[in-house]
């Protein structure tokens, strides 16, 4: 028997939802204050649930390891949210924001998370208009929308290119509302170094005060991991530098499996790495493909100027390729596009790995509507194209301006010179229907769950799954486990060494605790001779050459000893400086180093037992004739999810994915 | 054209170090060759903390993390200037193609009573967060939205607003004035919320609130210099806190 049940409840999609809340158990209000949830993470998944469940009267403790929950790495979002509300009239619902969900996942996503993250999108929209979020208007008020990739309706709500930062604003005030009312307690600067579980079920957290180095014990009734995605085992990434597995992989240890860890996204379009010194990578968001053309010279090696290749010398490979989709295909086909381009000779730039992304055409176009509305006649090129850069600066100025600053080019004058990197990770902790991993009480949230993206994540996805999780499912869902624990609790009231009597002074606290200090003093005694960022940096270059945008047996196979052997020189070599108890940025990176080189194995592995290619996993051996991805859906259509039994040993578990409203089909986009 | 052509710079580095709150700081000289003009500040002083590594010494403390100019956390005092030499740009967007070969940076912390070091050029803002916490919002439950196209929003008034919530709670305007006055910040907020009509409800109670945070917290008065702005690497324009002034009278007027 299967260890995975994904509590699906029965019906039609589109009643499971709706049916499913209004008849789980709820907990009465008086005993909500005496619960206490504990919500790892400020980003918009653990901003968004930990204002509702405290608007609900639990106790809410919030964790994050910024200074402040207003800097969770949500505020990078760049691009838009997604929402089925058809407010353009071109034919969205929230069945076709399912679909083109699961097609862009590859068929390789669960329906029913889907659908429901489907029918709450539009919600979110509203919620976050009350909240007061400047979403773009048009003139007459109403909301504006922009397309991204993947679809062919408009969906897509934005903030300029800022919508990350104002949707988590808009949580993070939410938030410190319930911090000024007392209802959160705020640990920021804090890093959750462990689960506690107590007979297998989730009681509370280790964590680290990053300010005082102090240990500490928090006790819950629930822990909500909303800790982000682990694009950073990969070194280079778009991901924030702080951005780490060990919360999910901790709680992978203590017995949540881990779903789908090779599911990576790479995003096509990003700045190109300049140099050893890169620290990190920078996203140039998908919304500039509404408005960029992406090519490069139809000659090898051609090193004119962009601006010197003729139309017709141009190569726009992706309109060539995909002519329904062209310049929105999604992530991963452009992705592998743009490395096809480029290891074929067609690269642009100094290194050769990059591709023109240009907003001439578009700019043009803007100018010259621009010079109708404002009743200009035979207006010559130049106003044009001033006029044009006027309207590109409204929309993605920030943006335009950000690669200036980082390339000291014009991207108004030239074409941006672009090259995919690392993103998003659609794996993450397997959780069933009410987002509980498979460690009862402990939930994973936002991209730390692997639940609704397949194989590849569509873009301005995941702004809207992290607040549906947050505003919208757990809120109910929590109640589901919760209305049993009030129900333990009053049976074990006269209970004098209950659970809810001891907390943290339950002899399991006291060994977890004992287990991380014991780690954190081995950090700092190995005394070796290299310090943890050039680990972190040669695990980066494993990775990305062998379990990145192509995969294949061989190199897999290599890339697993290379990380074990790496892993061993670790433990042997590490330089970590300083103490103990302080701030040292060094020893907290130490410790989420240590657990990437023990994520990165089991990526490696889940990529070499899928034989098969599927949204952002790509093996060489599976492809078309056209170099497409080739899945294998008689073999593959499940999640993997892995079981950790020891170091370098993993047991798989499969959750068979039934597709029963979708016809699972091969994706095209041509 | 094109990246990878950074040319190389020697450059002697002064910083700030500070072991804790309590320990008092001085100034540690370091010499650092062969920095390429195509790295961040940021990266720069990666390069730093690997030589110091090296050499057996702790690295320096700094807060950042989205390294994109978004999260607000970089926060270093660059030559007497807040986030450095360029305007608009936050230290970990300032690129050292903004420096010349053989130039002396002196790198601080934020310095106000308000944001005390936690060690070398980390500060403590959560004084921003509690500001936030009395009144930086508009009261609305989960659960309780109507249509958002419900509410028609001018495109200027949206705009505007979204002008003043565009800032990164840095604090470069509170490191930048000579009396350590958050109205900026403050006003920021306070203009998004003022500007909208979701924020007109608690339009008076939440400045009077924000207001009377902010100065428990210990910023200084406002004495209009304009350092704040000229510093703001977000560009939030003086306006605000003019706005804020007439929020405030109004507010105060029965
Ligand atoms: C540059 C960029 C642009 C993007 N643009 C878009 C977009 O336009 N649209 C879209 O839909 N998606 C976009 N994404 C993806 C999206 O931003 C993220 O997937 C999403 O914001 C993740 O939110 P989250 O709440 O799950 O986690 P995060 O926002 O990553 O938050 C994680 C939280 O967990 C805390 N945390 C982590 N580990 C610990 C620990 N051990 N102890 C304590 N706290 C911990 C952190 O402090 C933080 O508060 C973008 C991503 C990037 C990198
Ligand atoms: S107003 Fe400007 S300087 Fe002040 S915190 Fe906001 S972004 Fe930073
Ligand atoms: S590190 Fe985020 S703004 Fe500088």
């Amino acid at each position: 028997m299967s260890k995975l049940d994904s509590k699906i409840p029965e019906g039609p999609i589109d009643q499971k939802w709706s049916k499913y809340r209004s008849t789980v158990h709820l907990v009465n209000p008086a005993n909500k204050r005496s619960l206490e949830v504990l919500v790892v993470g400020s980003g918009l998944a653990g901003a968004s649930a930990a204002a509702t469940l405290a608007e609900m009267g639990y106790k809410v403790k919030v964790f994050c390891f910024q200074d402040s929950p207003r800097r969770a790495h949500s505020i990078a979002a760049q691009g838009g949210i997604n929402a089925a509300k058809n407010y353009q009239n071109d034919g969205d619902s929230t069945y076709r924001l399912f679909y083109d969900t699961i097609k862009g996942g590859d068929y390789r996503a669960r329906e029913a998370n889907v659908h429901r993250l489907a029918e709450v999108s539009s919600s979110i929209i509203d919620q976050c208009v009350a909240q007061g979020v400047p979403l773009a208007r048009e003139y007459g008020g109403l909301l504006s929308n922009r397309s991204f990739g993947g679809t062919q309706v408009q969906r897509t709500f934005y903030a300029a290119g800022q919508t990350g930062q104002q949707l988590l604003l808009g949580a993070y005030s939410a938030l410190q509302r319930q911090v000024g009312s007392g209802n959160v307690t705020l640990c920021s600067r804090h890093e959750m170094l462990d689960v506690v579980t107590i007979d297998g079920v989730a009681r509370g957290i280790i964590a680290r005060n990053l300010v005082t180095g102090e240990m500490e014990k928090h006790f819950g009734h629930a822990v909500l991991l909303c800790t982000g995605g682990y694009g950073n085992v990969f070194y280079l990434s778009t991901n924030a530098m702080g951005s780490n597995v060990t919360a999910a992989w901790k709680a992978h240890k203590k017995g949540a499996f881990f779903g789908n860890p090779c599911y990576t996204q790479i995003h096509p379009t990003c700045i190109p790495v300049s140099g050893d010194h890169q620290s990190k990578l920078t996203l140039m968001s998908e919304s500039l493909r509404n408005d960029g053309r992406i090519w490069v010279p139809k000659k090898k090696d051609d090193n004119r100027k962009p601006t010197d290749i003729p139309e017709e010398e141009r190569d726009y490979y992706l309109e060539r390729r995909y002519p329904a989709f062209g310049n929105l295909v999604p992530r991963d086909v452009a992705s592998r596009a743009a490395k096809e381009r480029c290891d074929a000779g067609y690269g642009v730039g100094n290194s050769k790995m990059a591709v023109y992304l240009d907003f001439a055409f578009n700019t043009a176009r803007y100018g010259r509507t621009e010079a109708t509305k404002r009743n200009i006649q035979n207006p010559s090129q130049e106003e044009i194209m001033r006029l044009g850069k006027e309207v590109v600066k409204e929309k993605y100025g920030n943006l335009f301006d950000m690669y200036e600053q980082i390339t000291g080019e014009n991207p108004y004058e030239v074409p941006m010179r672009i090259y995919p990197a690392v993103h998003y990770t659609m794996g993450g902790l397997w959780v069933d229907y009410n987002l509980m991993t498979t460690v009862k009480g402990l939930y994973a949230l936002g991209e730390a769950n692997f639940s609704d993206h397949g194989a590849n994540r569509l873009g301005a996805s995941a702004l809207m799954q992290g607040l549906a999780d947050g505003y919208y499912v757990i809120p109910y869902t929590l109640g589901v486990y919760l209305s049993e624990e009030v129900s333990r609790m009053s049976a074990e009231k006269d209970k004098p060494d209950s659970i809810d009597k001891l907390k943290t002074k339950h002899p399991a606290f006291d060994a977890a605790l004992k287990e991380q200090t014991d780690l954190i003093n081995k950090f700092l005694t190995i005394k070796g001779t290299k310090s943890v960022e050039s680990f972190h940096k040669r695990l980066g270059l494993i990775m990305w050459n062998k379990c990145g945008m192509a995969r294949n047996k061989q190199g897999l196979t290599e890339a697993i000893s290379e990380i074990q052997a790496l892993r061993r020189e670790f433990w042997s070599d590490v330089r970590v400086l300083g103490s103990a108890d302080e701030m040292n940025p060094d020893l907290e990176k130490a410790g989420r180093v240590a657990d990437f080189l023990e994520l990165g194995e089991l990526m490696c592995k889940d990529a070499l037992h899928r034989e098969e290619s599927c949204g952002g996993h790509f093996r060489e051996e599976h492809q078309t004739e056209e170099g497409e991805a080739k899945r294998d859906d008689a073999n593959f259509a499940y999640v993997a999810a892995w079981e950790y039994k020891s170091e370098s040993n993993w047991e798989l578990n499969k959750e068979e994915l039934k597709y029963e409203n979708i016809k699972i089909a091969q994706r095209s986009y041509k | 054209m094109g990246s990878g052509h950074g040319t190389e710079l020697n450059l002697t580095l002064k910083v700030w170090r500070q072991k804790n709150a309590k320990a008092a700081g001085s100034f540690e000289t370091h010499q650092l060759t062969g920095i390429s003009t195509d790295m961040s500040f940021l990266e720069m002083f990666d390069v730093l903390n690997e030589k110091l590594i090296h050499e057996g010494k702790e690295a320096i403390a700094f807060d950042h993390d989205c390294r994109e100019g978004i999260c607000g956390a970089c926060s270093m005092y660059i030559n007497g200037r807040p986030h450095g030499p360029k305007n608009l740009v936050t230290t970990c967007q300032l690129h050292m193609r903004s420096f010349k070969n053989g130039d002396t940076i002196v790198v601080e912390p934020w310095r106000s009573a308000a944001f005390p070091v936690i060690k070398d050029l980390a500060v403590d803002r959560t004084a921003f967060d509690r500001i936030i916490a009395s009144g930086g919002y508009v009261s609305v439950n989960t659960g309780n939205a109507q249509d958002a196209n419900n509410i028609l929003i001018p495109k200027e008034a949206a705009d505007e607003a979204f002008s003043a919530a565009a800032c990164i709670g840095c604090g470069a305007c509170v490191a930048a004035c000579k009396n350590a006055s958050a109205m900026l910040f403050v006003s920021a907020k306070v203009s998004q919320l003022a500007l909208l009509p979701q924020g007109q409800v608690e339009r008076k109670e939440r400045v009077k609130k924000m207001v009377a945070q902010m100065d428990e917290e210990g910023f200084g008065n406002c004495t209009n210099t304009g350092a704040c702005e000229a510093e703001c690497p977000k560009g939030i324009s003086l306006e605000n806190i003019a706005r804020m002034n007439r929020e405030l009278t109004a507010a105060s007027l029965k």
